[in-house]
Order: structure tokens, then sequence, then C-alpha cells
């Protein structure tokens, strides 16, 4: 316990978990509405290709100085999203091979740059593998207000244009039609994303940003239908594992920030896949028997119904061999059970015979006459 | 001389990157013309948890086990994606961005914890370390051969065999997979074949040029060559063949400016590509401008023709069939007015004489068929 309260107290631990909430945050409601656009991997494209700016700000800067690595890094990230839209409107390519183009060829530059600064040598430049993973320890008291005023302002950015982002989601063949400047709207969306992915650089690295944008939406999707609640539980998850993540690994000896704040967002959006109300799979599989169920059932009542019909008899004693040649296959005995349950047939005696026999119950009756005609119960 | 050849750096450094890149691009033809590229960075970063699992289990870093082990979490990857997206849950691209960050963030924090004192640190296995590929020999015939190499010929006899035996099935699954389907060729399974061979070859490469480095050589050269032409064959010969010049190219490179081999070995593969983008011969873009100002400059000398026709024989003959009409009338500017007299005289469609211009029965023809199509031939 009081290592625990140790942890909490520590400066630099309460820097770190704030950072990561922060940038848990931003990126989660950003990546709600990239998931959506089916931009997922964009992201992972532009976190990849943030790279050589990284490299290229501190060939520039001539020092580790952030703010010029991270302007470094959003330029060649806004770079790689222009190439991107270059590739797939003017050749053949499929978006998918112009995100493979654009991420590999801009990694691989990086990995040159960072080859040559690191054999330039000077003591700065060995921190600079750390933008691979991220190094969260490294996160200074400025950095933090950068990611908070950067949160702020694609808060503000997110709250001004909701009507148009929202818009541009989901129907973005509608809004050009309504005459809006959509191309626009998206490029400020991706600029957008790049910002989240460049405060990401120092915390998780390039190479695992991409899931902190995709795990929280798509856990967030799972749980709501409304893209104001999706951007706000997007957020909501992605602070959480920042901050889990952050606690963890700051509590144990050699984990570093960024896998472990990725894997407990695929934690995450594994139990939300799962269990999520109305989606989850579990839910589904539910809701699957359910309907089995259901549908069992009502052949039974129907297949009593039609033999009491056929024999006139309303009270008609029906046999479980005679139910086996109705359904074309022996009824389940749990429908049985169910509909004995339910009230709607009962069990009778047929003498001489001493095999079990069932009738229809007035409800029974009823029952099926209504599925017959189609309404559900 | 045999003997010198493998124990020549350079000599071997090649060699690996020449069977790096040419297995991989054989492959890669058929994965950018499936639209899977994306699917190959989720493998190439996920067999980094196979890679540390399978080392964990037999501490074999390479060899057969760990080629098959480590590739099995390729597939995996493969599988859970494509059940994700089977759950209707979450689409293609979230999948990817799911799956795949999950198990690279996993094998991480295993490298981290367990592998702290072997040779597999995060950052060779991201970047891979070319130049030290004949550190690790095997001893064949006498010879000192390196692992890498020795495991890069046999998953290039491999891959080559594959794409021969089944070449007719692969293109006719790339092209048309729904009538593969219908002729029972079972796409189904030559996809994941595929997809298994890219992973084995991914394990066998990771030694060498790393993970992410791996899909440029997967995804560039196939790319490129898709832009200059549109036979399979060709593709595939052409995508060989600029993976080696690309290796070759970059070696040569990397030596003089002292950076990273393999990174310059992909970044080559990206020059191929952005000199392909910018000068092939039907789909650059240098030919779409071209082809575009011709169209523009056909255009324009057909509404010079409609507007001699109209005016042919009138009185406003004079002042209308002029250079000066088109500038003052048709508000063309006066050097698109010269271009379009150029080129329809170019074209023999109109003639200057005494000051005016006048149509030639070619010209006459033509506005006559813009005016009155259906008469035309």
């Amino acid at each position: 316990m009081s290592a625990l309260i140790d942890l909490l107290t520590s400066g630099i631990v309460q820097r770190v978990a704030l950072g990561a909430a922060l940038l848990g945050a931003i990126a989660g409601m950003l990546g709600a509405f990239a998931v959506l656009r089916r931009q997922s991997l964009l992201g992972d494209a532009l976190a990849h290709a943030a790279l050589p700016g990284v490299c290229l700000g501190f060939l520039i800067a001539g020092a580790r100085d952030l703010g010029s690595i991270l302007a470094g890094a959003f330029f060649t990230g806004a770079l790689a999203a222009l190439c991107m839209m270059l590739i797939t409107r003017t050749t053949r390519l499929k978006t998918d091979a112009a995100l493979g183009i654009v991420l590999s060829v801009f990694f691989a530059v990086g990995v040159v740059l960072l080859t040559h600064v690191q054999a330039r040598g000077g003591a700065a430049s060995a921190g600079l593998g750390s933008f691979l993973f991220g190094q969260a320890a490294a996160i200074l008291p400025g950095d933090l207000w950068l990611m908070g005023g950067i949160g702020a302002l694609a808060l503000g950015l997110v709250l001004g244009l909701w009507k148009e982002m929202k818009l541009v989601s989901f129907d973005p063949d509608f809004a050009r039609a309504q005459g809006w400047p959509v191309t626009a709207i998206e490029a400020l969306m991706t600029v957008m994303v790049a910002l989240a992915i460049v405060l990401g650089l120092q915390l998780v690295g390039v190479v695992l940003m991409v899931a902190l944008l995709i795990a929280p939406a798509a856990a967030a999707r799972q749980w709501t239908r409304s893209l104001g609640g999706m951007v706000a539980v997007s957020a909501a998850i992605g602070a959480a594992s920042g901050l889990g993540g952050a606690l963890v690994s700051a509590g144990t000896r050699g984990l570093a920030t960024g896998p472990v704040v990725v894997l407990i967002a695929s934690a995450v959006v594994l139990v939300s896949l799962m269990v999520a109300p109305g989606r989850g799979v579990l839910w589904q599989a539910l809701a699957a028997r359910r309907a089995r169920a259901r549908i069992g059932e009502a052949r039974v009542l129907a297949a009593m119904q039609g033999l009491a019909q056929a024999h006139g008899d309303p009270a008609y004693a029906t046999e479980r061999g005679m139910l086996e040649t109705a359904l074309g296959g022996a009824p389940e005995p749990a429908r049985l059970t169910a509909l004995e349950k339910r009230g709607l047939i009962r069990p009778v005696t047929h003498a001489p015979e001493t095999t079990p026999h069932w009738e229809l119950t007035e409800a029974g009756h009823a029952e099926a006459t209504r599925s017959e005609k189609g309404r559900a119960p | 001389m045999i003997g010198g050849f493998f124990e020549s750096i350079p000599a071997m450094i090649l060699l690996t990157g020449f069977l790096t890149g040419a297995s991989a691009a054989i492959l890669g033809s058929f994965l950018v013309l499936r639209g899977n590229s994306m699917l190959t960075d989720a493998i190439s970063h996920s067999i980094v948890f196979g890679i540390i699992v399978v080392w964990l289990l037999t501490r074999q870093i390479s060899g057969p086990v760990q080629l098959l082990g480590a590739a099995l979490t390729g597939l995996l990857t493969v599988v859970l994606t494509e059940a994700l997206v089977r759950s209707r849950l979450v689409r293609m691209d979230a999948a990817i961005g799911l799956v795949f960050p999950a198990l690279f963030a996993a094998g991480v924090l295993l490298i981290s914890i367990h592998a702290r004192d072997v040779h597999i640190d995060v950052q060779s296995v991201l970047l891979g370390e070319i130049g030290f590929v004949w550190l690790h020999t095997v001893d064949l015939a006498g010879h000192a051969v390196p692992v890498a190499v020795l495991t890069l010929s046999v998953v290039l006899v491999a891959n080559l065999a594959f794409v021969l035996a089944f070449w007719k099935e692969l293109k006719l699954a790339s092209f048309d997979p729904g009538l593969a389907a219908a002729l029972g060729f079972l796409p189904g399974v030559l996809h994941y074949a595929l997809l298994t061979l890219t992973s084995v070859t991914a394990v066998a490469a990771f030694d060498a040029v790393g993970a992410i480095l791996f899909i440029a050589f997967v995804i560039v050269p196939p790319a490129t060559a898709y832009l200059l032409t549109r036979r399979l064959w060709l593709m595939v010969v052409l995508a060989v063949a600029l993976a080696l010049a690309a290796c070759g190219a970059g070696y040569g490179l990397a030596v003089w400016w002292n950076v990273s081999i393999a990174g310059m070995m992909a970044s080559m593969t990206g020059l191929w590509f952005a000199l392909a983008l910018v000068f092939a011969p039907q789909h650059g873009l240098a030919a779409q401008a071209r082809r575009r100002r011709a169209q523009r400059l056909d255009h324009d000398a057909r509404t010079l023709v409609a507007h001699l026709f109209t005016h042919e024989g009138t009185p406003e003959m004079a002042e209308e069939n002029t250079l000066r009409a088109l500038v003052g009338h048709l508000r063309w500017p006066e050097p698109r007015a010269r271009a379009a007299i150029l080129r329809a005289h170019d074209r023999a469609l109109i003639e200057r004489r005494a000051g005016l211009l006048v149509l030639r029965p070619k010209g006459r023809a033509e506005a006559a068929a813009i005016f009155e199509p259906q008469t035309g031939s």
C-alpha cells in the first residue's frame, strides 16, 4: 500500500500518468472519427512517417529540442498524407497499397536518417531511438502544457465543427452535394490525427501509436450508437488506458509504458467485443439462442394445432412420435418443458397408451394462431 | 573461388538483400493485386511476438522450428483479423489495426522482460542488421555460409515453386475470386497459402531487414511494376528486377554515406516508385498531364472549326474567322487561341488564306460531324 502511495506521490509518475491520460483522451477522441471514416490505418502510416521528421527536426535544431522534433514529425506526417492522396487519386493502386508504400518508404528514410544522426554521434542523439517505442520518463512539465494546449485545441475544433465532422464522417457524398468544403474538412481531420500522433511519439512511439487511435474508438463503438457517445466513451477509454498503462509500467521494473498502454487498450477492446450489450459476441450468441428457442416453440405449437385441426378436436392429444413426424425431427425436450411452463401445452394421458402426450391449452391455441399470422407475441 | 565469395562480407550482404528482395517481390505482386498489402504490415509486426515466444519455448533464434513457429503467428494475425471482420463488429481497416499492435506490444514486452541478455533487442527486430548477417554462419560443404543466406535461399525456392506451380490459380484468384471459387479453385486456401508463405518470408528476412522494412520489399517494387505494365508475368519480373536494383543501389549509397544498409535499400524502392509515379509511360503523372494538354488542345481545335463553320460564307466571315475574333468574341487568352490555331493547322483542319482562317475539307467534315452527328461518318 505504501509502495502505491509512493508511486502516486512521485512527481515523475504523476507527470507520466497525466501525460498518458491526456494523450489517450485526445487520441481516443480523434480516433473515433478516423475509425468511422475507415481511415484507421492512415494513422499507422502517419505514425511511421513521423520518424524521418523526428530525425530531420533533430538535424535542423542540432539538439534534442522537443519543439523542432515534433514540428519535423508533423511536417513529414502531413507530407505522407499528401503522398497518400496523390497516389490514390492519380494511379490505379488501391488504398491499402498506397498506405503500405507511404508507411514503409517514409519509415525507411527515417531509418536512414536515424543511423545518419547516430553515426554523427553526440550524447543527445542516443535518445532518438526512443521515439520508436516512446520513453515516457522523458516527459517534462512543459510537454504537459503543450499536450494540454493541443488537446484543448482539438476539443475546441471538434465541438466547433461538430455538425460538419459528423456529416463528413457518415455521408461525405451528401455533404459534397450540399456544397460543403468536404475536402477541407477531411484534410482538417487528417491534420488533427497527425497532431495526436505527434503528441504520442514521446510516450508510445511511432510503431504502436496507431493502437491508441483505433483501440479506444473500436471499443467505444460497441457500447453506443450515437456519435457524441462514441467520441466521449472513446476519449474516456483512451484516458483510462493511458493512466492504467502509466501506473502499471511505473510499478513494474522494465516495462515500457507504450506497450503496456496498448495492451490495456486492446484488453478493453476484447472485453467490449465480447460483452457490449446488443452488439457483443456473447450478447449475439444469447440472442441467437433465444431466437432459436422461440422459433422451435412456435413450430411445436403450429404442429400441434395442425394436428388438432386435422382431427377436429381442439384437445387432441399429440404423441411425441407424431410431433417428430410433423417437425421432421424429434422436438427438443427443453422446448416442451418451456411450453409447459408457459402454460401453452399440458401433458395428458391417453389411455390405453402409456407414452407421454400433450394437448394445447386455450392460451396455446391463441398463441399458435397469433404466430401463424406472423405477429410476434 | 566459391569460398572467397562466401567469405566476402559485401557479397554476403548484397546476396542477403537480393534474396530478400526477390522472395518478397514474387509474393508481393499478388498481395498488391489482391488488395492485401496492409495484411503484410500486420504480419510483419506480429511475427515479433512469434519470434520471442518460440525463443522462450525452444531457445532457438533461427532454424526451421523458429521459421515455422513464428510464421504461425503471422497466420494467426490474419485469422484473427478476418474473424473480427466476419463478426461485423469492426471493419477491415480497424481490425488490422487492432490485432497487430496488440501482438506486437505483447512481443515487445516479452522481449524486454525475458530476453534482455540475448541478441534479440527491440531495435534490431524493427530495423534489422543486414550488416551483421555474415557473423552467424553454418558450415555447408566446407564453406561457412551465413544462416540468413541459406534460409532465404530455401524460402526463395519455395516461393518461386509455389507461384510457378499455382500461376494460373493465383492469377484467376487475384483478378476474379468469384469465378475462381465457382470453378472450384479454392481461392480461400490459396489466400492462406500465400499469406503463410509471406509470414515465412517475413520471419526469414527479419534478421536482415527488420519487421517494418520488410513491408517495403513486399509492397513497393510490385506496386511500382504495377504502374509500368498491365501484364502479370511482366509485373512479377519487373518487381523482382526493381527489388534487386534497389538492393544494389541501396548498398552502394549506404556504404558511401555510412547509414543503415537495409534502410537505404528500402528507401531506393521508394525512389523507383516515385520515378514510376511521375514518368511511367502510360499512367505516369507526366504522361497524364501530356494527355490532358493534348485533349484540351484538341477540344479547342474542335471549338475553332465549329466557330469557323458557323460563320463560313456569311457576311461576318471577314470579321469572325480571325485570330482577333477568337480573342475578342470567344474570350480566349491570345496564347490559347494561337495554340488552338496551330493545333488545327497541324491536323490539316484549317489553313490561312488572305488573312482569314479557312476550313479545309477535313475540318469542314469534322465541324459538320459536330453539328449533325448522325449524318457524319
